[in-house]
């Protein structure tokens, strides 16, 4: 079995402050193999982005990575020291962020920012550094690139802007792409496109993707795998179609529901689910999920559940707990059935 | 159930009302971050100290240097008590004229503060007025503003007060400029710093116009003036005291400045500025604690003024955070 | 490009325009021209007669008229204090004042800049702390109270340098006189000019530092480090640059409020520039001198701010195509 690019496990991230320390990222584990893009899902404030920081080695400080592990390719990168650390930033993990406009610098014209960008990994010629950047902006899609290299920024449209950061973030080949909310700042028409680039640029390298969004629509296009993030926390991993189409966690289901479709009943009410998702410095013990959950039962306020094999996927919800003894009434594990949550064997049985 | 003892009734109640306004402050942010911050505590604490000071000098002065019968020109040029040849009835040495440093340096005080408070308050006063007026009025009057306080702009506030200060000198002749000197004065410095408030409350102004509470009070037909007053004003104070307490560093310096270049307060009533150009003449003769010590005390002042003020700023400030 | 250039020249103008007029207001209606000039026993018909000659009873539109062609020639009248052309005696002090500020700049930049950076980029060190605590005693005190305190410890007890006066100038041409060329001429000019830039120094490390502290906070920062670019070329490539198009440009404004400070500099050490000039004038409400004072000032800080926004358009390349853009 081919190593995975990235590795995540137990991964805990930690954000001192005045009040106390929040935990904004609690035993996170999971894993993207090589060509995958990889999902990551929730609402704000869930720790999608600080995922991606934590990986990247970009946390801002306070915040800090207070335990598990991270491993690229097999090699621990979490506990690097700094300028180490540096050298896989760029050659071996890209970044993109949302905005394209902030992302680059206003002084400075395209051309030198992505010269200087493939200058600090790869050694050649400037003129060799040049005709790669030239041929950077053609891939990315930018006409009349040779030109274009000497213009600013602010010269360029939105979607261009983000082409232009997509071929920044590739232009030393890395392994592994991360792109935190890559068209949340563009128009809905440019979207598709800029996505679908990313999609394809990244296949043809053999890259990676950690593809951070709250768009679940995005990631239902453009997904191999998705990881659904609740307060910090995993509540839900696995393959694109089958988390879409037959969620095992509560939350994954009522985000689903709540998605509107264009083919339902126009008078018909959102679902929504009731509640909102706790701050860091308020989350409930046991599941941080049980207070907003329709099947929540005794034991989800007393534990925290592990993400239990759920099908094809894992959800951390213990209706998909394999242990007896296990006291989920009868009503609830009705309701979870039809819900569609596919119960474990045993608990099947025994419920019934 | 029986009876609910006193205490549990009045734990009970404390839980279910909100926190007293005391309370409230003193677990909000700012406080933790007052007292977390030594640098706050202590200027705060110094600030206090020669406010208070000032306030009480004449209680607390060994002497009044400003009594002709108790001075003698006999006791002049005495040095601090602790050198050679100092009198230990004049701790901080006495001038030309025979006054106790230490005492001339509390009265002298008192004219500092005095004269910088009331500069920025009046420049306040002015500057939340002319910009309340432009930015809620709008049209020729706001342009009329905006234009006067753009060419003042360009100009030092220095420049600004001596020339109000050599115009108003020449108007009222020499004679009523001494009666009002202190008018003249706060007058000169006031007016320029003006255009700092002016021009933030404006802008806040601007902001708030467009608010609906102020389209409601319109609706229900409050006048301009009274919306202006009671609805946008406490909305805009904020930003403003941040500028007053800056500022008010900057005014006590202006007047020191002014006082020491000869156009401020008279000898006869000195401020600190006017005491460090009496002692100027002295500080190559030797006598060098006539201007050194209201020089320690007025740079001690601004000092503690200043990093209250910084402090304030930045703990005011969402950005920082 | 152009138009934009005319559009602030026209504004520039407008400026000069309102203090012309206040200049003007001070000098006719502030006092009397003609008590001035006068003794006390010059009869009534002879001031009558001065005051026609004077062209005071002319309409006041055509005597404002006046009044700025003939500063245009740099005619500002006559002292009432010295009795000699105003003109004349400011282009004697000009030179004075003039190097004064300038040296004054150049040490306020040269100091004041890498103490921004350095406090900006490592913020934590004593050093930087060290920095922080120095730039704010140069806020917190009066210019006069630095000069008093360096006199004192420089001159009366160390004796190293000299206290007052311009020590020997050389002259130049008649039109200018220096004193770079001279040795006592530039010790004289060390204890003034760091007295004069230190309050500039501060400001100017402060708002390096902020900027740089801003700067450093913003996304392409982030995403550069994301590239993995290095440190040089993080702190000294993109975010140095980026610091210092608006900190020049500020920098340049405040040069004219040095030129305004110099009054307070000169008077502590005696310096015979422009300021004293000025000081005196107020002193003894000698109208003549303020109002030409006024009109010079606004001039150069007019031109400044003229030279600072053209500056500003030529580095920043977002403003330099919305003004082609827009004309």
């Amino acid at each position: 079995m081919t190593e995975a690019t990235l590795s995540v496990r137990n991964l805990r991230v930690e954000i001192p402050t005045r009040r106390g320390v929040l935990t904004a990222i609690d035993d996170l584990s999971f894993d993207i193999a090589p060509g995958e893009v990889l999902g990551m899902v929730g609402e704000s404030g869930a720790g999608k982005s600080i995922t991606g920081s934590a990986v990247i080695g970009l946390l801002e400080p306070p915040g800090r990575v207070a335990g598990g592990e991270i491993r690229l390719a097999g090699e621990r990168i979490d506990n690097l020291p700094p300028e180490r650390m540096r050298h896989i930033r760029g050659k071996r993990i890209g970044m993109i962020f949302q905005d394209p406009l902030t992302s680059l610098n206003p002084l400075y014209r395209i051309g030198d920012q992505l010269v200087e960008t493939i200058l600090t990994h790869q050694r050649m010629t400037s003129g060799e550094a040049r005709d790669k950047a030239r041929r950077l902006l053609e891939e990315v899609g930018i006409p009349a690139a040779e030109t274009r290299l000497s213009s600013y920024p602010h010269q360029f449209s939105g979607g261009m802007r983000q082409r232009v950061v997509i071929a920044l973030a590739l232009a030393a080949d890395p392994e592994l792409v991360i792109a935190d909310e890559p068209t949340t700042a563009l128009d809905v028409s440019v979207q598709a496109q800029i996505i679908a680039l990313l999609k394809r640029l990244c296949a043809e390298r053999g890259a990676s993707v950690m593809l951070i969004t709250h768009d679940m629509g995005v990631i239902a296009e453009t997904a191999d795998r998705v990881c659904v993030l609740y307060a910090g926390r995993l509540a839900e991993l696995g393959p694109v179609r089958e988390v879409v189409k037959h969620p095992q966690h509560p939350y994954t289901i009522g985000l689903m529901a709540a998605i509107p479709s264009l083919s339902g009943d126009p008078d018909a009410a959102l679902a929504q689910i009731p509640g909102s998702m706790p701050r860091l410095g308020a989350i409930p013990p046991g599941c941080a999920f049980n207070p907003r959950c329709t099947f929540a039962f005794d034991r989800c306020t007393a534990e925290r559940p592990d993400a239990y094999p759920a099908g094809a996927s894992r959800a951390a919800c213990f209706l998909h707990a394999p242990d007896r003894p296990y006291a989920a009434p009868p009503d609830v594990l009705a309701a979870a059935r039809t819900a569609g949550i596919r119960l474990p064997a045993p608990m099947d049985e025994a419920g019934r | 159930m029986g009876h609910v003892t006193g205490e549990q009734a009045k734990a009970a109640t404390e839980a279910v009302l909100p926190p007293s306004r005391t309370a409230s402050f003193l677990d909000s942010d700012l406080w933790y971050s007052f007292t977390r911050s030594p640098l706050a505590v202590v200027s705060a604490m110094v600030v206090a100290v020669l406010v208070l000071a000032a306030l009480f000098a004449p209680l607390i002065a060994p002497h009044n240097p400003f009594d002709p019968a108790q001075i003698s020109i006999l006791d002049s040029f005495l040095p601090p008590a602790w050198m050679e040849g100092g009198d230990p009835r004049f701790l901080l040495g006495t001038d030309d004229q025979g006054r106790d440093v230490l005492s001339t340096i509390l009265f002298g005080m008192r004219i500092s503060l005095a004269v910088g408070f009331a500069s920025v308050v009046f420049a306040m006063v002015l500057g939340i007025t002319l910009g309340l007026m432009a930015g809620y009025l709008r049209g020729w009057v706001d342009t009329a503003i905006m234009r006067i306080a753009d060419v003042q702009l360009t100009f030092p506030a220095i420049l600004i007060a001596l020339l109000v200060n050599g115009v108003a000198r020449a108007w009222a002749g020499p004679q009523s400029y001494d009666k009002a000197v202190f008018f003249v004065l706060v007058l000169s410095i006031g007016l320029s710093f003006w255009v700092q408030y002016g021009r933030t409350v404006r802008g806040s102004v601007l902001v708030e116009a467009n608010k609906e509470y102020v389209l409601a009070a319109r609706l229900i037909g409050l006048s301009s003036r009274t919306i202006m007053v009671k609805h946008v004003l406490p909305n805009v104070l904020g930003p403003v005291l941040v500028i007053a307490t800056i500022n008010l560093a900057l005014a006590i310096i202006t007047e020191a400045t002014l006082s020491f270049l000869g156009v401020g307060v008279p000898p006869t009533q000195p401020s600190l500025g006017t005491l460090i150009r009496i002692g100027n003449d002295f500080l190559f003769s030797g006598e060098w604690w006539i201007t050194i010590f209201p020089g320690i005390t007025l740079a001690v002042l601004a000092l503690s003024v200043n990093l209250l003020g910084d402090w304030l700023r930045d703990a005011l400030n969402p950005k920082l955070r | 490009m152009i138009a934009f250039a005319i559009k602030r020249f026209v504004q520039a103008l407008g400026v000069m325009l309102v203090v012309a007029l206040i200049s003007f207001l001070m000098f006719r209606f502030v006092g009397d021209p003609v008590n001035q000039l006068v003794g006390v026993d010059t009869s009534p018909e002879d001031r009558a007669a001065l005051r026609e000659a004077l062209g005071l009873n002319d309409p006041v539109l055509l005597q404002f008229g006046r009044f700025i062609l003939k500063a245009a020639q740099f005619d500002f009248g006559i002292s009432y204090q010295f009795k000699q052309p105003v003109a004349s005696l400011i282009a004697s002090r000009l030179p004075a004042t003039l190097e004064l500020s300038l040296v004054s700049a150049f040490f306020a930049l040269a100091v004041g800049i890498p103490m921004g950076v350095y406090t900006g980029l490592y913020r934590n060190t004593w050093l930087a702390r060290a920095f922080l605590a120095v730039s704010l005693s140069g806020v917190s005190l009066p210019t006069f109270l630095i000069g008093i305190l360096l006199i004192f410890l420089v001159s009366v007890n160390l004796g190293w340098l000299p206290s007052f006066g311009r020590g020997a100038v050389v002259d130049l041409g008649g039109v200018w006189t220096t004193g770079l060329l001279t040795k006592s001429g530039l010790l004289s000019l060390i204890l003034p000019a760091i007295t004069l830039g230190l309050f500039q120094m501060t400001l100017i490390m402060r708002l390096v530092r902020g900027e740089m502290l801003e700067v450093l906070r913003t996304d392409y920062i982030k995403f550069a480090r994301a590239r993995g670019l290095s440190r040089r070329a993080i702190n000294f490539g993109h975010a140095l640059k980026n610091t210092l198009v608006p900190v020049i440009t500020i920098t340049g404004l405040q040069l004219g409020s040095i030129i305004a400070f110099a009054i307070i500099t000169e008077t502590v050490f005696q310096w015979p520039g422009m300021g004293l000039l000025f000081l005196q004038a107020v002193q003894n409400v000698d109208i003549p001198i303020m109002a030409a004072y006024l009109l010079l000032i606004a001039f150069l800080f007019v031109l400044i701010n003229f030279i600072v926004d053209l500056l500003y358009v030529a580095v920043d390349p977002r403003i330099r195509l919305d003004v082609r853009s827009a004309g």
